[in-house]
């Protein structure tokens, strides 16, 4: 029985369960209609329903546990035991065999393949076979087992004075207290697994000379011997790229252009034309990185050449860094925009009244009033922005190219940290290579990077909104 | 003053029924800030007992400790004794929505559901199943339309949104709420303060068909309501009860130096 | 320090200056302020208006007319095979590709250039199809309009530049003769591109199709909206109603505002060490995909869960406390009814955002070549913007137009998802 079909029986099960003890929860009750609360209650604690619940959960929970983990462990189980029944000339050897021999066999036992390629594969078949309907045998039982006793349990618990509803709904409280652990748990993996495979990677290469090396080329460095002499896995040039791109170049086009927008919009436009612009920024922050990504490698980059060109600059190159950079400031500017439109709405009137009053225009009001009180929370939202600028992918991938420069020269082509990343975690990969690992480790400092931005900006931007309260 | 209460209670109860609900030194924290210093009273099943005093005097708190409304306060933490009929309120073995089903609630500002007249006020009943078909159900939600004075003005629009009601019809809707369920006790945080003088009187001409079917406890910062509607006044000064008797008594022969200052306007 | 003040004369030609030069810097910092979003908007623009007047072609596809012999011997097969038992076998193994050959070589030579050059790789499927609709065809010879090749695809829709020099083109001279005179012929048209709408990637442009792409998007959506919409919407009740003040309530608040703002490549890397690595779940599924991206919504969800929330009143809660609600009831009775609207505008945020991610979906192997339309959870798919991403690095010149047309329908769904998410916030926005 394939692990669907059991989870349907169990639902149906728990239907059944349900509608048995609600009915004899309604029999104990004996009359329908209560003349009030304290009334039905010294009849039946609970209402039929609560029973009803009751006894289901209970037919249902360790049920669908037992068979939830089955079908999260089961086929590696099936499979070894496959394996370890097989006569041992004719089981795979390496991993990577194992990997594609049971690919083989599971091919043919679905019906996928008409045959395997490897004889001993195809005498494995009927093994496999006969082993995973022994083992969903067994778990059926077992589970038909604790839904019975489940459930008979429960059944019978159910009587006049049974407190069923504190009970259902302390497992509701249960289930709403474990949904709330899984933001945890992918807190927890993900500083988990980067930091486990920066430690191998670290075996490989010193992080000393990961933080400090400015010369980047993984791919030569496959020579394990000559760990830590060969000066590959500098990321510095990665770093410079990713600061020269997310937070210099991208900064100096959104900064301005989110600011001004936000003052305008918050100070200037006649409430129609703000009803027009704001979604229009909006749509700006809405469109897909990858198509920003496109456009900067389509049309920006090689603009931005041409100009080069045009006045002089010989070696400008087709993936610049200005490209990138200014690509990824427009998109940022919606978020800055939306950052300062936030921190000057939450300075009180008062203070801008207080300006006019005396006689200061709108813009004398702005540049000496309002964006001075604002002005911590228009820092905090910028280094959010920076945070986000450096974290992104798509743009930098498409348009800021490969290779590690350590420039300043914004014609020049520079890599980020996130560009590498894709770059060595796609196309052909050697497991557990110092090649594939590095990227665990710039991704370990990446989310180092923006946590403490994204924290320490978010402390400031509270600190700043709770000034004004 | 303990003495005094007990004396006191002796007497109210060689002329009254046994007490309803009693309570005994209670004191309530909010985080280290204390609230109540140990008030004592009687609730009467057949008397309208009316709690008066300044603003902040603890009145408000008082009440919702009577139905556990202040369990929803995070930092609130209550001493003392409550009991209704005999059973503490606060043992552990309470239900405490079996309790609140006893002593319902009425609020200072009408909150009606954002639902229909008819669900709000069947929702009582049907989450405690006082019910299982349609027909009873409406018979309970007539009953307590016509017990609430509602009836005649919106039986013919049962459906239309509770919120849609004048805020008069919509502080008799949550009182209908209140009754569907057929509570012992009914207590009322302040019911007229959001509410027009006309609405008010529909009120308290309400309240007072209701004596006698249910205990009614309500919490008024106005002493005319106090003396209109209630047999029983407590008056309470910054978290303590100062004085608790007969309403006539009270207004007109107060033991308390401060009591006289407040009915008489020294202060409030 | 005098104490003695001059009255400021605010009629002297030196206060008039002055008061001149600041209106004037009024002005001019109003401008820019207006020319900040102006140059905001036109970038907006003019990246819409590039994609649309690339994309639009590619839902259009050029066809030739050829003469085509259903020779049932070249064939191998008759109408009694097609409409016997193993019909599909049959039209299947039949040589369409042969037919095909043979008619677009018979009109290649007579206009001195390869037959290839004519049609598309992909072309004899439209025989296939002809057959398939009406066995009657085979023995007959018709006219039939097929898909040109990539090169007259482009010429079709004017997108060869003819004055550029022959060696600086993807087109030849002969091809572009050859061409002017089909054309003069009224042997080619240009129709819709039900290829492009049906199918899924390959490695020639006009047999490419987005439709495999969009499913994969589909379905690994579906799986993620399956998972962080419970989740959220719980963890949401559960630290608005129910948390108490404690550490570990910190902890999970602290989480959620983090992960919230944890760049999202950083959620592939945790798919590909977690889900691939260590699970050993199958690379380039799109329920591998659709979890590490419910992993990355799943903070947007329960903010806006959260938010949602704290807008219902109190009020509504102590009035169905004091009627002897529990905990559970009023939370499952009146708050989160209230909060739906709320919530769902969120997770429809949050999906359009899932949807446009790409960086996450590169670590765990959606970036397959897959030419079959996915058909299920665990089958290689890729999705719209990976697909955009691949054919952006595509060098041949179709290419460019299937992007933007790609765009183009990425654009449309979170248009859709966007307005929806809209049109639900202004209809149940509910003022207390």
């Amino acid at each position: 029985m394939s692990a669907a079909a059991l989870i349907f029986a169990l639902l149906g099960l728990a239907v059944a369960a349900f509608l048995v003890a609600r009915a004899r929860a309604a029999a104990f009750a004996g009359r329908r209609v209560f003349a009030s609360a304290a009334d039905r209650i010294s009849s039946i604690h609970s209402r039929p329903a609560y029973h009803g619940w009751y006894v289901a959960l209970w037919a249902l929970v360790p049920a669908l546990i037992l068979v939830l983990g089955w079908s999260l462990v089961g086929e590696g189980i099936v499979a070894d035991r496959t394996i370890a029944s097989l006569p041992a000339e004719s089981r795979p050897q390496t991993a990577l065999d194992r990997q594609a021999f049971l690919a083989e066999v599971r091919g043919v036992v679905s019906g996928q393949l008409a045959g395997a390629f490897n004889p001993s594969a195809d005498a494995a078949v009927p093994v496999y076979r006969s082993i995973k309907t022994q083992w969903s045998l067994v778990i059926a039982g077992l589970a038909a087992l604790l839904a019975a006793s489940g459930g008979g349990f429960a059944w019978l618990r159910v009587r006049p004075h049974f407190r069923a509803r504190p009970r259902v709904e302390r497992f509701v409280m249960v289930v709403l207290v474990l949904s709330s652990l899984v933001s945890i748990l992918t807190t927890f993996g993900i500083v988990l697994s980067l930091i486990y495979e920066s430690i191998e990677f670290f075996r490989r290469v010193s992080p000393f000379e990961f933080l400090f090396g400015t010369n980047w080329s993984p791919q030569t460095a496959i020579r394990a011997d000559q760990v830590g002499s060969t000066g590959a896995f500098g990321a510095v040039p990665l770093f410079w790229g990713t600061i020269f791109i997310g937070a210099i170049i991208a900064m100096i086009v959104a900064i301005p252009l989110g600011l001004m927008s936000a003052i305008y919009l918050t100070q200037y436009a006649k409430p129609r034309s703000r009803r027009i612009m704001k979604p229009m920024l909006e749509v700006l922050a809405g469109v897909p990185t990858v198509v920003y990504g496109y456009f900067a490698a389509l049309t920006v980059a090689p603009a931005v050449r041409d100009f080069a060109l045009s006045i002089g600059i010989s070696n400008a190159s087709s993936e610049s860094a200005l490209a990138a950079g200014v690509v990824m400031g427009i998109m940022i500017i919606p978020f800055v925009s939306s950052m300062a439109d936030d921190s000057i709405t939450a300075v009180p009137a008062a203070m801008r009244d207080g300006s006019l009053a005396m006689g200061a225009t709108t813009s004398e009001t702005i540049k000496r009033v309002l964006i001075p009180a604002a002005l911590p929370g228009i820092v905090g939202g910028v280094l959010l922005a920076v945070s986000r600028a450096i974290g992104e992918t798509m743009i930098v991938v498409m348009a800021a190219g490969l290779a590690a420069n350590l420039t300043a020269n914004p014609f020049q082509s520079v890599t980020t940290v996130t560009a590498q990343i894709v770059q060595l975690l796609t196309g052909d990969q050697e497991f557990d290579s110092a090649k594939t690992l590095s990227a665990f480790a710039l991704g370990l400092v990446l989310f180092a990077v923006t946590l403490c931005l994204n924290i320490y900006a978010l402390s400031v931007v509270k600190r700043y909104r709770e000034a004004y309260e | 003053m303990n003495d005094m209460m007990a004396t006191m209670t002796a007497n109210a109860e060689a002329t009254m029924s046994a007490p309803k609900m009693t309570a005994r030194d209670v004191k309530v924290f909010y985080g280290e800030k204390q609230a109540l210093n140990g008030v004592s009273i009687d609730v009467h099943s057949d008397l309208v007992t009316a709690f008066i005093g300044p603003s902040g005097c603890g009145k408000s708190t008082f009440l919702r400790c009577l139905n556990r409304m202040n369990d929803t306060i995070e930092t609130a933490r209550m001493e003392g004794n409550i009991e209704l009929e005999g059973h503490n309120i606060y043992a552990p073995d309470m239900d405490v929505v079996q309790l609140r089903a006893r002593v319902g609630m009425v609020f200072q500002k009408p909150n009606p559901f954002p639902k229909s007249i008819f669900e709000n006020v069947a929702y009582g009943p049907r989450i405690h199943g006082l019910s299982s078909t349609k027909a009873e159900l409406d018979t309970i939600v007539e009953q307590s339309l016509v017990r609430a004075g509602l009836w005649n003005e919106v039986k013919d629009r049962l459906q239309d949104s509770g919120t849609a009601l004048s805020g008069g019809q919509q502080q008799r809707l949550c009182i209908a709420r209140a009754i569907a369920v057929d509570p012992e006790v009914i207590l009322m945080d302040e019911p007229c303060s959001a509410l027009d003088p006309i609405a008010t009187a529909k009120i308290e001409e309400l309240i007072d068909d209701l004596r006698g079917r249910y205990a009614i406890v309500i919490v008024t910062h106005n002493m005319q309501q106090a003396a209109r509607v209630s047999q029983r006044t407590a008056f309470f000064h910054l978290g303590t009860l100062v004085e608790y008797g007969d309403t006539a008594e009270i207004f007109t022969n107060p033991r308390e130096q401060r009591t006289k200052d407040y009915i008489t306007g020294r202060f409030g | 320090m005098s104490s003695a003040r001059i009255q400021t004369d605010w009629a002297s030609p030196v206060m008039q200056a002055r008061v001149r030069r600041r209106y004037a810097k009024e002005r001019r910092f109003r401008f820019l302020g207006l020319a900040a979003l102006a140059l905001a908007g036109s970038f907006l623009f003019f990246l819409l208006g590039t994609i649309f007047s690339d994309g639009y072609t590619g839902f259009l596809r050029t066809e030739v007319k050829l003469s085509v012999e259903y020779d049932a011997f070249e064939l191998g097969i008759d109408r009694s095979a097609i409409e016997g038992a193993g019909g599909e076998n049959a039209l299947n193994t039949a040589n369409f590709q042969g037919v095909m050959m043979a008619a677009a070589t018979a009109r290649a030579q007579s206009l001195g250039v390869a037959a290839k050059d004519i049609v598309s790789d992909g072309a004899w499927l439209a025989l296939r199809e002809a057959v398939r609709e009406n066995p009657d065809l085979i023995g007959s010879r018709v006219d039939v309009w097929v898909p040109t090749s990539g090169d007259f695809d482009l010429l079709g829709k004017g997108l060869v530049e003819r004055d550029v020099p022959e060696a600086n083109r993807p087109v030849s001279d002969a091809e572009i003769a050859a061409f002017d005179r089909l054309k003069a012929e009224d042997a080619v048209r240009t129709t819709l591109n039900t290829t492009f709408l049906s199918m899924a990637d390959s490695t020639s442009p006009e047999l490419a199709g987005i439709w495999g792409a969009a499913k994969g998007s589909l379905l690994t959506l579906a799986v993620t909206l399956l998972l962080c919409f419970p989740i959220g919407v719980m963890t949401a009740i559960y630290l608005e109603e129910y948390a108490p003040k404690n550490r570990f309530t910190d902890l999970i608040e602290v989480s959620i505002n983090n992960l919230a703002a944890v760049p999202s490549i950083i959620f592939g890397l945790l798919g590909l060490a977690v889900f691939l690595n260590f699970f050993g779940m199958p690379r380039s599924a799109p329920i591998v995909g659709g979890l590490t991206l419910a992993l990355m919504t799943l903070p947007v969800i329960v903010i806006a869960g959260r938010i949602a929330m704290k807008s219902v009143p109190p009020s509504i809660r102590d009035a169905a406390l004091g009627v002897g609600a529990s905990q559970i009831q009023v939370v499952f009775h009146h708050v989160l009814p209230l909060a739906l609207p709320g919530i769902l505008t969120g997770t429809i945020i949050g999906m359009a955002r899932a949807l446009g991610e790409t960086a996450p979906l590169l670590m765990i192997g959606m970036r397959a070549f897959v030419t079959d339309v996915p058909g299920g959870l665990t089958t290689p798919a890729t999705v719209l913007p990976v697909q955009i991403f691949l054919w952006s690095d595509e060098v041949a010149r179709g290419f460019v137009e299937k992007t933007s047309a790609a765009i183009m329908v990425l654009l449309v769904f979170l248009m859709l998802m966007n307005g929806l998410a809209i049109y639900l916030r202004n209809k149940f926005e509910k003022r207390w």
